[in-house]
This record gives structure tokens, C-alpha cells and sequence, in this order.
């Protein structure tokens, strides 16, 4: 049988990364196939190539047998493809049906809304999207504004549905619901193919799946005879860890401890949802998870950039709960966030003022309120000597750095003032692999000198290498703590999938 | 030391370029009406600063628009647009003829400052308060509040003249209020009456003096340092530490205070007394002057006396050459175009680059190369 | 309260809101598209300039209010050029434009018509009274003696109502001005349609001008506009950026300026009457008198494959 849309050897290079190396995949018509992977797989370049939002290196994508070449997403919806994505484009000022129709509108000069009402409401009823096509998309739930994206394919003629990391927003009914739409679709010979890192989704509702690993498709098998352990192994490999050179932990006093910690994050949702753990001094504490599991807030909450809703944060004993980032700052924590170009660093700033970014305050920086260049010059060479920060001059602005200097720069800054607890989130995210060794070294120093260590990072063999215990997250929940002494990449992987695994943890907090 | 000269280039070269235009431009318009250029923009060159006397009109021109602008390019150093500094500079003046007239015991100097500092508050109220508030809490964009408050503003001190009885108006049948008290009117810039006739006094060492202030407090405090982090990136503030609304409303505020000290100095220095002449538009004018300078203060000083030139030179040209003197408005205007469409030289190369002949590839080569 | 029953403060409303409620409802077309447009002041005079110019040497004040429209069109179109293709700040060039605006009809003024102003002789719109209207108590007295251009207000109301409301297009613009990308990935051309919001946008904010110029005169003065386009900015806004709010709050800020004109010489401060629209504006975008936002992406340039 022919596939009804076929992927052949789809090559896609960026500078520095190639995110799909000869890629295959074939839809049937009728199946629901699962796409599988780690963040950084490669799943979403391949979605874009289908969707016309990238073109291919090399390679071809096939539609009913024809070859695409799609310079656009119009072009590939013109094909027939409908996609979903995981951040909606929608238009929250206006109705479903306006949404549903902009573009191919009912009516000549008028826009006949009656008819575009209709429409939406007959083929809300077609394919089992219960949704009010008068109403607000700015008034609706998430799961509801997801049909109104489903049903936007489906007015465009859709022949095949891509659902981009559907469940991510969705609560456990709304999963549900969406889990009974895409069966209604498969019975009436709809492919489609469902991107997800869940396992326990991919296995309720797909056919068959097919598992991405860095950038490349590893295995396409029946989910019917496929265990969770062996789709687990597929999706995280079987590659021996790279565990770095270093001793024992020897874990002091409790330097962080969180309770109980729920947090809203800016989209109003509750993100972390009662989570409870500490971070001793002379110890790394790897928090393991799937993006968007609620470890970002989760950390920003503890560096004070969020609000605490619920639960306590103390630090060597104190309630910080409540204290401005300033005052955390001045307290000792340090804290490398994420996104250093949009969080770490003022771009426009040269490095000595970057260096006392977040040390502004205090002498020998400043003096009464007057900044005090020379300190601070000194400082930041001395600093950008230590780490080799290159070129050797702090008089240049920080965004004319290469993203491993800049995160030197901040590692630098966040270090050189000896704080009780650092909180590193991604560290490496994009580096090379000498800057990635340098920071790995230099947060192991920390440990072994009695630094509490918070490190968050999608990289599973990242934390895997360097923690003395993991976390892991999922849903804005602490699944389990785990040794990293006896984890392995299987357990870990299926525990950030939201799996429990039986038996066998040290502590288990909450649920 | 490429990357020097460029950005030397950049930020003194983009102005000049912008101001060449529009000069070239007014140039062709005057050109198809009959008259010769060079005619024309010597005699505005020479009515700005021809001699002692112009020059002086030029600079005592120039000495409200220096101290505006220097508050708002603090704004924009922070990120924000204070468009409502016309209305902070009259509060301003309003509040020190006030104080001006009615505090006639005091001895010259601190009546004097007493007048300039009163001026100073009622603008940081009038820019801090309530669009600093509305924007740090309620997210109401400043450009609409600022405006808003000026024409509000100058409608209060319209109130406060205009009418027979009103609150400061001297009887009489011109609506101005009573003459300051004469010890406080400003001594003249220089001493012996340098420049003449002209009304330059002390106001514009006042400026000179403001716009050193500004640098020191831009560049050498942790305010400033708070001020323009706040301005190139929030997020990082907010990591910084640094509490970005209250940041807010403290730079609307000092953006605030330095147009009233204008109002000040213009009544102490100049007029003397509240009079009708809210159509100055140094408020407007101020934000052109702190565009052309990049928000630079020393370049304020510059683009501020560029603008007096223009409008003292403008007189002069409509009564030698015949050519209205609002052709200097028409170049301003021309001058902020070219100024907010800095992206206009970049489009207008890749333009070049995708019409000339051989060169059929993607015009997609922006970013940086494949490895 | 005798004042309430001078039918000269109602038609003076009505009159005074017609240069408040074209430039306001001009500017709701160009913000509802995401171009967001402080230049109807400079545009207005603009429109206001060649309303009488074209006026007096074609001795058709009809011609002169399209060549009001296409000068108002054409300066608008260099605006919209600046913002969307070269993504220039709106902000800046929108006070650009005023500059250029009130220098250049002052220019032309001065090199075309001399010092003395322009020509006594320059034709204006007609005024008219409908006497079915002028007959019904109290609405008659809004109707008493309007210029044409009140009446083809009301149709613009209406009209630019159901254009943004219920016309494709109207859905087309209203969206690229919410989400651009999305609008873009539907297959919208979302320069296209900002070019139309405000290019559309400065003609009726021309017409507005020549409303000034040929309208209730015949004649053209430096800076003659006196701030009309910046109390047209309050009221697009105080109207939530809606045809019939830009218009309700044209009437209101228009009812505020007749008011003081009725009064005038009764010991009322005018001057504080006048403030009513800027304070009104403040509260609304401050959200204490009914919450007043802006299109998600007004002010945004779009540029699309980044």
C-alpha cells in the first residue's frame, strides 16, 4: 500500500546543528502515527519541513504519491495538510467562526457571518468538535481553542491532521476529549500524525510510532507490541553515559529547602504544583524533565523572579519566601537562568557593566550610589582571565560575544561572589563541546568546595553526569528523587514521561 | 578599532545624513519655486548666526530645548517616550512665576532657587505621577498619557491667565500675570552684554551645567546604570534586581523635572511672566532635539542649538529672501523621517543588490553562513 | 440650565465633533491594521490646505475636498510606506508628519497665496438644512444650519462601521492588526491590508481637515487644526477603537467645547471644560472608566519569514 504522505531521507542543516539527518517516515491513510522523542530530536524541524515553514537540504516529502515543494505553509495547506500547532494562532478578539474562515471568508464584499456560523457549526458537528461559534476565542479554555485550530484545518480541507505536542496545555479530561476527536477521525480514514515526548499517550492513542534521537528517525514499530521500557530505550538510547571525573559527594547541611512550592507562571496557570525537596551544600541536584513540566518557574520562583502562591523556600534556615530578588541576591544565592541572551545579560552593556549586572549595589562596585568603574574593571578582568573569556576585553559589549563566551560571563558573575547556593538552569544549551567541559568543570569545583548546586536541564545526560541526586518533574510535579549513583538513562527517561516506576526510590514526595 | 569608527560613524554620521537629506530636499523645493538654495540657506545660516546678536537669540533659543531634551532622552534612555514634555515645561513655568511674585521678601538668590526648584517639581509631578503610575501598574502607554497630561497642563495654566478673575492673572485687559519679583529674573550669560540685546542669561550656563549632569548621572551612577538597564532589557533587570516600576515613574518623574526647570529658567531668564505664548511647542521641538543627539547629552547641546538656528535663522530668511520662514518646519519634519527611517539605508541596498543583474539567488543572506 | 435649551450649543456639537470624528475614525481604520497613527494633526492640515487651494483656482469646493482626500491619501501612503516597509518607529513618524504638516501648508500658503491668507472668494461646501429633520423638536436643533459634510459624517459612521464589522476586509484588517502571523500563515497579505487601513485612515482624517478649511469657512491659517488632531487621538481611544465609540466621543468632547463656547463670559473656566477629554482619555486607558485596549498588535512592523 502506498502511504498516504512519505518523508524520504529529509536533510536539514542549520549553522552548527544538523536537526534532521536523513529522516524517513511513512503516514498510512487511516493510522494514527505517533512521532516520539527528546526535546531536541528533531521533531519540530520535521514538522516544519512537512508544513512548508522550512524547505529541505536534501531529500523529498511526498503527499499521495506526488512530490511537494512547499515554499510556504499557504502552499502545504493548499495541499491539504492541516497542522496544529503546540502555540496556537489564533485571533482572541475575534469569534471561533471568524477565526475558522479568515482567509476563504463566506460571502462577496459582505461578510456573511450567518453562513460562515453555519459552516463552522456543521462541520463542528462532522468531526465531533463541540465548540459555540459565536463565541469569544479569548473566553475559551484551551482544550475548546484547540478545535477551533483542528477545525480551521478541516475548513481548509484538510487530508491529513499534525498535531504538534497536543497534550501540553491540556488538563487530563480535555486529553481525553482530544483522544476521542482523533479516534472519530481515524474512523472516518483521517491519518494523522501526533507529536508527543508522553509515552503513555503515544501508546493510548497511536498505531504505530515512529521514535526520533538526535535528529534522526531510530525505529518505527507497532505500538501494540511495543513495551513502555522499549520505546523509553528507543527514545533516550542506549549510549553509555559520559560520567565525569570526580568524587564522592560529600553533602553538608541543607541549604535549600523548598516546601510544599506551588507557583502560577505568567500565563496564569499553576506550573508548579506542590513540590517539596533541599539542596545540601557540596551536593548538585539535577532536576530532570521534559520542557515545560514547570522546572523553569520552579527556579524562578526560588531566584525570586516569580511569585511563591503556596509553600516556603528557606535558605540556611530562612524564610525567603517573600524577599525581592535583590535581597536573595544579597543573601547568597547566585542564579545562570536560561535564556542568557534575554535573561543573563543586558546585550547593549559591556562586560564590566554585565559583570556587576547583579552586584551594582555593593562595594567595592559602588560607593554611595556612584559606580565605580576602576573595581569593577579589575574585576571583570581578572574574571574573564580565570574563565577565558575571549577576546580578553571587557570594554566590549556582551551581545558582540559568541554564546559560549556569554555564558562564561555569566557563569563567571555568578560564581566569583561565592554563594550558599547556585541555581544553574541549561548551562550549555548551544555550546560547543569545550565550552561545555569547562562549565561542567567548574560547577563540579563548586561542588567539591561546599557550594549548594541547583541544576536544571533538558539534557538528560547532562544531569546525569553531573548530579549526586535527581529530581525529576513532571506537570509541575516532583515525581521522584532518585541517586544518580544507581540511576540509569531507562529509568529516568520513562519517570519524565510521567511513569512512576516500581519501586525502588529513596524518597518519594507528594502526588 | 573598525568597530569604533563604525559605531563613531554610526551614531554622530546617522544624524548628519538625516539632516543632509532634509536640507537637500528643502534645497529642490526651494529651487522649483524660484529661488537660489545658497541664497536661501545663507541667509538663514547668517540670521542664526551672523553676528553677536543673532547668536545670542540663537543660544537663548536653544536653552529650553537643551534642557527638554536632556529629560527626554533620559526617558528614552529608560526606554520610555515622554511626548508630554510641553505641558511639564508649562506647569513648570506656571509654578515658578508663582513663586516668582510671591515670595518678594526673599533675598535674590534662594528666591531664585526657590522659583527654579518649584518649577523642577511641578514638571516631575506632572510627567511622574500620573503617567508614570498609570504605565508602571496599569500598563497605559506613556506616549497617550504623557500626551494627554500636557494638553491638560497647558489648559491649566490657560485657566489660570485667561479669564478677568482669574487665580494669576494681572488686572488688566492682557490675560498675563503680575512681573516677578526683579531679583529674580536671571543676570545675563555673559557679563557686559556680550550679545547684545539679546535675552541670553545665565539659563543656558544653567543648560550647559544640566546636560554635565545628565552624563554623571547617566553614566557614573547606580541610578543611571538602573535607568538604562531598565531601558535596554526588563527581564534582565528584573534578574538584576532592579525593581522596574518603580524605576518607571521615577524616570517619567526626572524626565518630568528637567522640562519644568525649563519652564523656570525660560520665565526667570526670558519672559518674566506667564503670558499667552503656549504656541512655542518647546515640548515638541525638545523630542526632535533629543532624537537627532541619540539620547546623548552632549549631542543634545548640539541638536539644540541646531534647532534654535533653525527657527532664529528662519526670520531672518523670510525677511532677506523672501522664503517663508516655515520652510524650517518642513525641515524638521523631514529631518525626524529620515531619523526614524535609520532602516531605510539597509532596504534600500538590498534593493540594489536584488535589481542588479547576475545575481538571482535569495536575497536571504543576512544571518550568518552555513559551516 | 437655560443653556441646555439653546439649540445653538447642539448644532455646535454636532459641528465641533465632524473634525474630531472623521481624523478619529481615520485613525481606527490605520490602528485596527496594527499601524498606530498619532499624525492625523499634520494629515488634517494637510487636507485642510488643499481643500481651499483646490477650492479657489477650480472654483469647485467639491473638487476641493478630493483634492483634500487625495492629499491626505498620498501623505498617509509615504506614512504607511515608512512604518510597514522600512518598520520604522510609528511614534516618530507620526510626529514627522505633523511637523512636515504644519510646515508645509504654512509654506504653501505663504509662497502661493502671500501674507494675507487666501482668497475671500474661495468657494465653500454648501450648508444645509433638511426640513424634515430641522422641524423634529430637539433633533432639529442638532440639524439647524450643517455643512453637508455633518450629514456625510453620519454616513461615514455607519459605513466605516459596517466595513470593519461586517465586510471581509473588515475581518481581514482587524485580524492582521490582533496576530499578523497568523493571519499571514491563513494567507492574508498583511502589508497589503495595513496600506489600506492607513491610507483609508488619512483620507478621512483630510476630510476632516477640510471640514475646518471649506467646511465651516473658506479659508486656510497656519496651524488652523489647533490641536484637533491629537483630541481625535482621545477620542479614537476613549472609544475603544470603534467607528460609533470614535464618534459617541467626538460628540461628547464636541458637546464640551460648545458648552464653553456657550458660556463663555459667564465666569465659567472654559479652560477646565477642555481638559474633559484629555482626563477622560487617562481614566479609560487606566481602566476606570470601562477598560480601553489597544489591537494586540498595534505598533508592531511585521515582518514576515523572521
Amino acid at each position: 500500500m502506498e502511504a498516504f504522505l512519505e518523508v524520504r531521507d529529509v536533510t536539514k542543516a542549520f549553522p552548527g546543528v544538523l536537526a534532521n539527518d536523513r529522516v524517513n517516515l511513512s503516514l498510512q491513510a487511516g493510522e494514527v502515527h505517533a512521532i516520539l522523542g527528546e526535546n531536541g530530536a528533531g521533531k519540530s524541524t520535521l514538522m516544519k519541513l512537512i508544513y512548508g515553514l522550512y524547505q529541505p537540504d536534501a531529500g523529498e516529502i511526498r503527499l499521495e504519491g506526488k512530490t511537494m515543494h512547499f515554499q510556504s505553509p499557504r502552499d502545504a495547506i493548499r495541499a491539504g495538510i492541516g497542522m496544529v500547532h503546540q502555540h496556537f494562532m489564533l485571533i482572541p478578539a475575534l469569534t471561533v467562526a471568524d477565526n475558522v474562515v479568515l482567509g476563504e471568508e463566506p460571502g462577496r464584499i459582505r461578510y456573511d457571518r450567518k453562513e460562515a456560523v453555519r459552516r463552522v457549526r456543521a462541520l463542528s458537528e462532522q468531526y465531533r468538535l463541540a465548540v459555540d461559534p459565536t463565541a469569544k476565542i479569548g473566553s475559551l479554555s484551551v482544550g475548546l481553542q484547540q478545535r477551533v485550530e483542528i477545525l480551521k484545518a478541516f475548513y481548509r480541507k484538510a487530508k491529513v491532521l499534525i498535531l504538534d505536542e497536543p497534550t501540553a496545555l491540556l488538563t487530563p479530561q480535555e486529553t481525553e476529549e482530544l483522544f476521542e476527536v482523533v479516534r472519530h477521525l481515524k474512523s472516518q480514514g483521517i491519518p494523522v500524525l501526533f507529536i508527543s515526548h508522553k509515552l503513555d499517550e503515544v501508546r493510548a492513542i497511536a498505531d504505530r510510532v515512529t521514535v526520533m534521537r538526535a535528529g534522526r528517525t531510530v525505529e518505527t514499530v507497532p505500538v501494540a507490541g511495543a513495551t513502555a521500557q522499549e520505546l523509553a530505550n528507543l527514545m533516550v538510547g542506549r549510549d553509555v553515559v559520559l560520567r565525569i571525573d570526580k568524587q564522592p559527594a560529600s553533602p553538608g547541611r541543607a541549604v535549600l529547602d523548598v516546601r510544599d512550592l506551588a507557583v502560577v507562571g505568567d500565563d496564569k496557570q499553576e506550573r508548579v504544583r506542590g513540590v517539596s525537596f533541599s539542596v545540601h551544600a557540596g551536593e548538585i541536584f539535577g532536576l530532570a524533565g521534559i520542557d515545560g513540566n514547570g522546572q523553569f518557574e520552579l527556579v524562578d520562583a526560588v531566584a525570586g523572579l516569580l511569585r511563591v502562591a503556596r509553600g516556603s523556600i528557606h535558605l540556611d534556615g530562612e524564610d525567603i519566601s517573600h524577599l525581592t530578588p535583590a535581597q536573595r541576591i544579597a543573601q547568597g544565592m547566585s542564579y545562570v537562568p536560561q535564556d542568557r541572551q534575554l535573561d543573563g545579560l543586558v546585550l547593549e552593556f559591556d562586560l564590566v557593566e554585565n559583570t556587576i549586572l547583579r552586584d551594582f549595589r555593593r562595594r567595592p562596585f559602588s560607593r554611595a550610589g556612584w559606580l565605580q568603574r576602576l573595581p569593577a574593571l579589575r574585576h571583570t578582568e581578572r574574571l574573564m582571565e580565570r574563565f577565558d573569556v575571549r577576546p580578553r576585553n571587557p570594554e566590549r559589549r556582551a551581545g558582540e560575544l559568541s554564546g559560549g563566551n556569554q555564558q562564561k560571563v555569566i557563569l563567571a558573575r555568578e560564581v566569583s561572589r561565592n554563594p550558599k547556593l547556585l541555581i544553574v538552569a541549561q548551562p550549555t544549551r548551544g555550546l560547543d563541546v569545550g565550552a561545555i567541559e569547562g562549565i561542567h568543570r567548574e560547577l563540579i569545583r563548586l561542588r567539591d568546595a561546599g557550594t549548594a548546586v541547583l541544576l536544571v536541564s533538558l539534557e538528560l545526560d547532562e544531569i546525569l553526569s553531573l548530579s549526586d541526586r535527581i529530581g525529576v518533574i513532571h506537570h509541575g510535579r516532583l515525581v521522584d528523587i532518585v541517586s544518580a549513583q544507581t540511576a540509569t538513562r531507562e529509568q529516568i527517561g520513562l519517570l519524565m514521561t510521567g511513569t512512576q516506576a516500581p519501586g525502588g526510590s529513596e524518597e518519594v514526595f507528594n502526588t | 578599532m573598525n568597530k569604533f569608527w563604525r559605531n563613531a560613524l554610526r551614531s554622530i554620521g546617522m544624524p548628519l545624513l538625516a539632516s543632509l537629506f532634509a536640507i537637500v530636499i528643502g534645497g529642490i523645493v526651494v529651487a522649483a519655486i524660484g529661488y537660489n538654495p545658497l541664497v536661501v540657506y545663507g541667509s538663514l545660516i547668517s540670521g542664526a548666526f551672523g553676528n553677536l546678536y543673532n547668536l545670542g537669540t540663537t543660544l537663548s533659543g536653544a536653552t529650553p530645548l537643551i534642557l527638554i531634551g536632556l529629560g527626554i532622552a533620559i526617558a528614552f534612555r529608560a526606554g520610555l517616550f515622554n511626548i508630554g514634555a510641553d505641558g511639564q515645561y508649562w506647569v513648570g513655568a506656571m509654578v515658578s512665576v508663582w513663586i516668582g511674585y510671591h515670595f518678594t521678601h526673599l533675598p535674590g538668590l534662594p528666591h531664585i532657587l526657590l522659583a527654579l526648584l518649584g518649577g523642577m517639581l511641578a514638571g516631575g509631578i506632572w510627567g511622574g505621577i500620573v503617567p508614570g503610575l498609570t504605565k508602571a501598574y496599569l500598563g497605559a502607554h506613556e506616549v497617550i498619557t504623557t500626551m494627554m497630561m500636557s494638553y491638560i497642563g497647558i489648559f491649566l495654566v490657560e485657566y489660570m491667565i485667561e479669564e478677568q478673575n482669574a487665580p494669576m492673572r494681572q488686572p488688566g485687559s492682557f490675560p498675563v500675570s503680575p512681573p516677578i519679583a526683579g531679583n529674580t529674573q536671571l543676570a545675563t550669560f555673559l557679563p557686559l552684554n556680550v550679545f547684545q540685546q539679546a535675552q541670553l542669561s545665565v539659563g543656558l550656563w544653567i543648560a550647559l551645567a544640566a546636560a554635565v549632569v545628565v552624563w554623571i548621572l547617566l553614566q557614573k551612577t547606580t541610578f543611571g546604570f538602573q535607568v538604562r538597564a531598565v531601558g535596554f532589557n526588563q527581564r534582565a533587570s528584573r534578574y538584576a534586581g532592579i525593581r522596574v516600576p518603580l524605576y518607571t515613574v521615577l524616570t517619567l518623574g526626572i524626565s518630568g523635572v528637567f522640562a519644568g526647570l525649563a519652564g523656570g529658567v525660560q520665565m526667570l531668564g526670558v519672559q518674566h511672566q506667564l503670558n499667552d505664548s503656549f504656541a512655542s511647542q518647546y515640548g515638541y521641538t525638545a523630542i526632535v532635539v533629543s532624537l537627532l543627539a541619540r539620547n546623548n547629552p552632549f549631542g543634545c547641546i548640539l541638536s539644540g542649538i541646531f534647532f534654535a538656528a533653525l527657527n532664529t535663522g528662519g526670520q531672518n530668511m523670510q525677511q532677506v529672501s523672501g522664503v517663508p520662514a516655515s520652510l524650517t518646519d518642513v525641515l524638521t519634519g523631514l529631518i525626524i523621517f529620515f531619523v526614524a527611517a535609520e532602516r531605510l539605508i539597509p532596504v534600500l541596498r538590498a534593493w540594489a543588490r536584488r535589481r542588479s543583474p547576475g545575481r538571482r539567488s535569495h536575497p536571504a543572506d543576512e544571518g550568518g553562513t552555513l559551516a | 440650565m437655560t443653556v441646555l435649551a439653546n439649540p445653538q450649543l447642539w448644532a455646535g456639537t454636532l459641528s465641533l465633533a465632524v473634525p474630531l470624528a472623521f481624523p478619529a475614525i481615520g485613525g481606527t481604520f490605520s490602528e485596527r491594521t496594527g499601524v498606530v497613527n498619532i499624525a492625523m494633526e499634520g494629515i488634517m492640515l494637510v487636507g485642510a490646505f488643499f481643500a481651499v487651494a483646490c477650492s479657489h483656482w477650480t472654483g469647485s469646493a467639491w473638487l476641493g475636498l478630493l483634492a483634500a482626500m487625495a492629499a491626505g491619501g498620498l501623505v498617509s501612503w509615504v506614512f504607511a510606506w515608512a512604518a510597514i516597509r522600512i518598520a520604522a518607529d510609528q511614534v516618530v513618524l507620526g510626529m514627522a508628519i505633523n511637523f512636515f504638516g504644519a510646515g508645509i501648508t504654512a509654506f504653501l500658503l505663504n509662497t502661493i497665496f502671500g501674507y494675507n491668507g487666501t482668497p475671500t472668494t474661495t468657494p465653500s461646501l454648501p450648508m444645509v438644512t433638511i426640513p424634515a429633520l430641522a422641524h423634529v423638536p430637539v433633533l432639529g436643533w442638532f440639524f439647524h444650519q450643517q455643512s453637508i459634510l455633518v450629514y456625510l459624517m453620519l454616513a461615514v459612521v455607519i459605513a466605516s462601521h459596517w466595513f470593519l464589522f461586517h465586510t471581509r476586509l473588515g475581518l481581514r484588517m482587524r485580524a492582521v492588526g490582533e496576530n499578523p502571523l497568523a493571519a499571514d500563515t491563513l494567507g492574508l497579505n498583511v502589508w497589503r491590508l495595513r496600506y489600506t487601513g492607513v491610507i483609508i485612515g488619512g483620507i478621512l482624517s483630510a476630510v476632516g481637515g477640510a471640514y475646518l478649511s471649506i467646511g465651516i469657512l473658506n479659508s486656510f491659517d497656519v496651524n488652523m487644526t489647533n490641536g484637533r488632531g491629537y483630541i481625535a487621538l482621545a477620542a479614537m481611544i476613549f472609544g475603544k477603537w470603534t467607528p460609533f465609540g470614535s464618534f459617541g466621543a467626538a460628540l461628547l468632547f464636541g458637546f464640551a467645547s460648545s458648552l464653553g463656547n456657550a458660556l463663555q463670559g459667564n465666569q465659567v473656566p472654559t479652560d477646565l471644560l477642555a481638559m474633559l477629554p484629555y482626563a477622560l482619555t487617562i481614566l479609560a486607558l487606566a481602566g476606570l472608566v470601562g477598560r480601553s485596549t489597544a489591537p494586540a498588535a498595534d505598533g508592531i512592523p511585521y515582518l514576515p519569514n523572521r
